[in-house]
């Protein structure tokens, strides 16, 4: 097959029935030079292969039944040999398509970039410099550095300049190698840093002076690297740390005020997040066009939702075991599974799909090592809004003032005319509600499924304990430092045994220190 | 936990244990539920046993097994069943709970005495099940791809061994065609199956001369949903030459783990992403245009033209559609569901041949017994180690969500259990033997 392939277009060149054209060529080519070809013709672009080229990107070119020829499918769906073109009767439906893979594909990137070098818009010529840079093909290096001299925007200019300069570290003359490592030791990416190491190393490069500025362009590089790596752990601590701070938010209200130890607090977590999949269902069926704005949408669903579910659970259930933890811990341990079993009655024991609306997909590009994913700023900004509205709510209404009242002592609340009961109801549906909207946040990061909150209960407890209960400063101050904590072991240990370190710890510390992080002052409730 | 788990109240559960209770009394107010056909006297059926996980971590890949067992069991019995008898499946849900395997596995064994079971998808639960199996005398297919290292008389493996899946596509990544990758990143989920998959791929790597340094191994608990540290470490990764990432995670973490990559623009032009346990179902949850380019290694790929495969998938459309299932219309096929279907077709025809659903007649009957699949090849059980021989297709995620098969090998490829990799294995019988 691989010698009959360039037998037979040898025999049509001879037979001077058609020459070899840039379509054949290209469907001929074995597999794994069709991209080097491709990368060949980036430079060369004409009519008839920018032709070959659309035909293959489009998936027009399919191999036939019996393997020997390739059949080109026309605008007019009908198919034709590529080597002769005579139409060829057959179903391209039923044909398997050249294929087109990734080498294919960023060989295609680079080939339409090269055009884009001159568009009009600059983001495009942006993008279109970052795909030449990384196809590293060095015919690329005349087209770069003319349009070096044709482009007025500065940023373009110095991109064109990165781009020219990478393809120059291989240029034979000294002087230039030295001008091109001056010029990348600026740049942040690591990808540079791999170009320039061969060049720091006597083995491969014999000119000193370029050995010493390689040398220091690569420390160069290393050092902005450290920054950008402790900046990137930083962020995806707080990350993690926002989290655990909306899933343990509405724990601290319950378990932390009001004393019960609500197992049920994950499945509250669970249907916030089931509230979002409902909501996102209605919006593609009634308004698709706002579809990217169901998440809003989805909020005051899930917090009512879960307010009235926890006020429910509280004038059931929970009111009733008041001063018997042991007894709570089983009712709510109870209605926990319920609500699971609930669940998979509704939707099914399967996770549900919650899509990411557009503009939280995707990230922030800070550097080529480091991007921040939209999906996670939002929650660290979100965590930021619930975290002052709960304070709000607790220190600036009446509500709050009632609640840190009964919180501090019961009898005498209850003796000066608070109304007790109602108080708790209203607290234990707050703490419920705020645990909704960290599910609506949570669906956008995890699998939603009736287990969702199984797995954040253990977290949010750790949080609660560690920062100490009754205290919003101390959950905020526990979930970062395990959010960051984490994220800092992790990478050395692993998720797996980052997570037992990290339990270990709380175990120890809690030991040490059983009023956790922060201690309520003053005559605390038993 | 287990106790919860026991009765999850998932439609296949509820149908099995419907049947179970109402079958003495009263076969009339079931075939009125409308749940399933008029189930035959219990005399006149074979039981066959459905195991896999249909709720929890693992429901994401194991669902549309169920799906597709009971949906190739109903096709034999619009045939007139085997030996003049109705199949009866006994579905039982262990819900992602390892040792709940291995209970449900003696239940249907001793209890509902089936036949045989088609079921599980990890290792850890085929290792749970095993003794189960072997002491009972059952017989079990399994139809995932696996890590190899095991040769049991009762289990029939209908996935691809690592030679079968694992080694060609890290051959293929490290072809000039898949982009000559020179650094390779494994991520795993943390139990038998990577944790082997990696030490066999490590010392095959060492064999290409890939030294230690430009590889690296990391793992993640099940259902593990925080994947930004793992993501920014292969970029990092990456820095250093010509990466691929080898991604043996498992069940429904891997929807995060491309929802991250997708997020942090890591292309697969750049870094490509090599799944072995990432299919057709488990794309279904995700929006697949960031993902274009990362690629499966299977043995089957929903998008294989041939025309076994459009019928396979259009009676699987129609049979779903008359059960009621959500989205019949749009349900996909892959690779394990193919398997499951060819292993149960191999065994009812080994049934046929042995004239008798006897273990040890079966099993000497499965011996060569060989299937039109899907894939578009007659596959054969080999006559001696219990594998299937299995073409190796490697396909890139298009933005629809398939897979466009960029590589595939002409023929179908004997099985390597005992992977030549890991040394010892050499000495190994290339016939099932009992684990002690």
């Amino acid at each position: 097959m691989q010698l009959f392939k360039p037998l037979l277009l040898l025999l049509l060149l001879y037979s001077g029935l058609v020459a070899a054209s840039p379509l054949a060529e290209l469907a001929h080519a074995d597999p794994a030079d069709r991209a080097g070809l491709i990368t060949q013709w980036t430079v060369q672009a004409d009519g008839p292969r920018r032709q070959a080229v659309a035909a293959l990107e489009e998936g027009r070119l399919f191999s036939s039944t019996d393997g020997n020829h390739v059949l080109l499918q026309g605008v007019d769906g009908k198919l034709s040999d590529v080597d002769n073109g005579q139409p060829v009767a057959g179903d391209a439906a039923s044909l398997d398509t050249l294929p087109v893979n990734n080498s294919v594909r960023s060989a295609l990137e680079a080939f339409h970039a090269a055009s884009d070098l001159a568009d009009p818009e600059r983001s495009k010529r942006l993008s279109a410099i970052q795909a030449l840079q990384d196809s590293a093909n060095p015919g690329l290096l005349p087209l770069l550095l003319s349009r070096q001299q044709q482009e007025q925007d500065s940023q373009v200019k110095q991109a064109l300049l990165v781009a020219s300069s990478r393809l120059q570290l291989a240029s034979p003359d000294a002087a230039q190698r030295l001008q091109a490592i001056h010029t990348l030791a600026d740049s942040a990416d690591p990808a540079t840093q791999t170009l320039l190491a061969p060049l720091a190393d006597s083995a491969s490069e014999s000119d000193a002076r370029v050995r010493a500025a390689a040398t220091q362009a690569v420390a160069d590089i290393k050092a902005s690297q450290w920054r950008y790596n402790m900046l990137g752990y930083a962020f995806s601590g707080i990350s993690l740390g926002s989290v655990l701070l909306l899933a343990a938010l509405g724990l601290a209200i319950t378990y932390g005020l009001l004393g019960v130890i609500n197992m049920a607090h994950g499945e509250m977590l669970m249907i916030g997040a089931y509230a979002s999949y409902v909501v996102q269902n209605l919006f593609r069926s009634w308004w698709p066009g706002a579809f990217d704005a169901y998440l809003l949408a989805a909020l005051p669903v899930a917090f009512a939702v879960t307010f009235v579910i926890g006020m429910a659970l509280e004038r059931l259930i929970i009111r009733h075991l008041y001063g018997r933890p042991l007894e709570t811990l089983l009712a709510t341990w109870g209605i926990s599974l319920m609500l699971i079993q609930a669940v998979r009655m509704l939707f099914g024991a399967q996770n549900v799909e919650v899509a990411n609306p557009s503009w939280l997909s995707g990230g922030w590009v800070i550097t080529p090592a480091l991007t921040l994913p939209y999906n996670r700023l939002a929650i660290i900004a979100f965590v930021a809004g619930v975290l002052l509205l709960t304070w709000l709510a607790l220190n600036k209404t009446r509500l709050g003032l009632f609640v840190r009242a009964v919180t501090q002592n019961r009898r005498m609340a209850d003796s000066v005319g608070v109304p007790t009961g109602k108080v708790d109801m209203l607290a234990f549906g707050l703490g419920s509600g705020i645990a909704g909207l960290g599910g609506v946040a949570l669906s956008q990061i995890g699998n939603v499924g009736p287990e969702l909150g199984q797995g954040y209960i253990v977290d949010s407890f750790m949080v609660v304990v560690l920062g100490g209960v009754g205290q919003l400063a101390g959950t905020v101050t526990g979930a970062m430092g395990l959010g960051i904590v984490n994220k800092i072991l992790e990478p050395s240990l692993g998720a797996v045994l980052g997570k037992i370190l990290i339990l270990g710890f709380i175990i120890l510390f809690i030991q040490k220190r059983p009023q956790g992080l922060f201690a309520l002052k003053g005559r605390v409730l038993d | 936990m287990t106790q919860r788990n026991i009765h999850t109240n998932h439609q296949g559960n509820l149908m099995a244990s419907t049947r179970r209770m109402f079958l003495k009394s009263a076969p009339l107010v079931l075939a009125a539920a409308g749940l399933v056909s008029m189930p035959a006297f219990a005399a006149d059926t074979i039981k066959v046993g459905v195991l896999h996980s249909l709720s929890g971590t693992m429901a994401i890949s194991e669902t549309s097994l169920k799906d597709m067992a009971l949906f190739a069991i109903d096709q034999i019995n619009a045939k007139g069943g085997v030996l003049g008898k109705k199949l009866e499946p006994v579905v039982v849900d262990p819900a992602s709970n390892w040792p709940l395997f291995a209970e449900k596995a003696r239940q249907l064994l001793s209890k509902d005495k089936v036949a045989v079971t088609f079921g599980c998808w990890t290792s850890v639960s085929r290792k749970s099940v095993l003794p189960v199996y072997e002491e009972l005398n059952g017989l079990l297919f399994y139809p995932v791809q696996y890590e190899g290292e095991e040769m049991s008389p009762n289990v029939f493996y209908t996935g691809a061994a690592p030679n079968q899946q694992a080694i060609p596509a890290v051959e293929y990544l490290m072809s000039k065609e898949g982009g000559s990758a020179k650094r390779f990143f494994l991520l795993g989920t943390d139990y038998v199956y990577p944790r082997t998959t990696n030490k066999i791929l490590r010392a095959f790597l060492h064999s290409k001369g890939v030294k230690d340094e430009d590889i690296q191994e990391m793992y993640t608990p099940f259902g593990h949903s925080d994947y930004q540290t793992i993501v920014g470490n292969i970029k990092k990764f990456a820095a250093g030459g010509k990466t691929a990432v080898i991604s043996t995670i498992n069940g429904d973490s891997n929807v995060p783990f491309y929802k991250e990559l997708g997020n942090q623009g890591l292309k697969a032009t750049d870094v490509p992403v090599v799944a072995f346990s990432v299919g057709e179902e488990e794309l279904k949850g995700i929006d697949a245009k960031p993902l274009v380019g990362h690629l499966a290694a299977w043995n089957y790929f929903m998008s294989v033209k041939n025309p076994v495969n459009s019928k396979w998938i259009a009676d699987y459309r129609a049979w779903a559609k008359k059960k009621g299932l959500a989205n019949a219309d749009k349900l996909v096929t892959n690779d394990p569901m193919e398997a499951t279907y060819v292993g149960i077709n191999m065994w009812a025809e080994a049934v046929k041949k042995a004239g008798t659903t006897d273990v040890a007649a079966v099993t000497k009957a499965m011996a060569g017994i060989k299937f039109a699949a899907p894939s578009g090849f007659t596959l054969e059980m080999d006559p001696k180690n219990h594998h299937l021989h299995k073409p190796v297709m490697i396909g890139e995620i298009q933005s629809n969500g398939q897979f466009s098969v960029v590589w595939k090998t002409k023929t179908p490829i004997r099985a390597q259990p005992w992977s030549p990799f890991i040394p010892g294995n050499d000495k190994k019988p290339d016939t099932p033997v009992k684990s002690k």
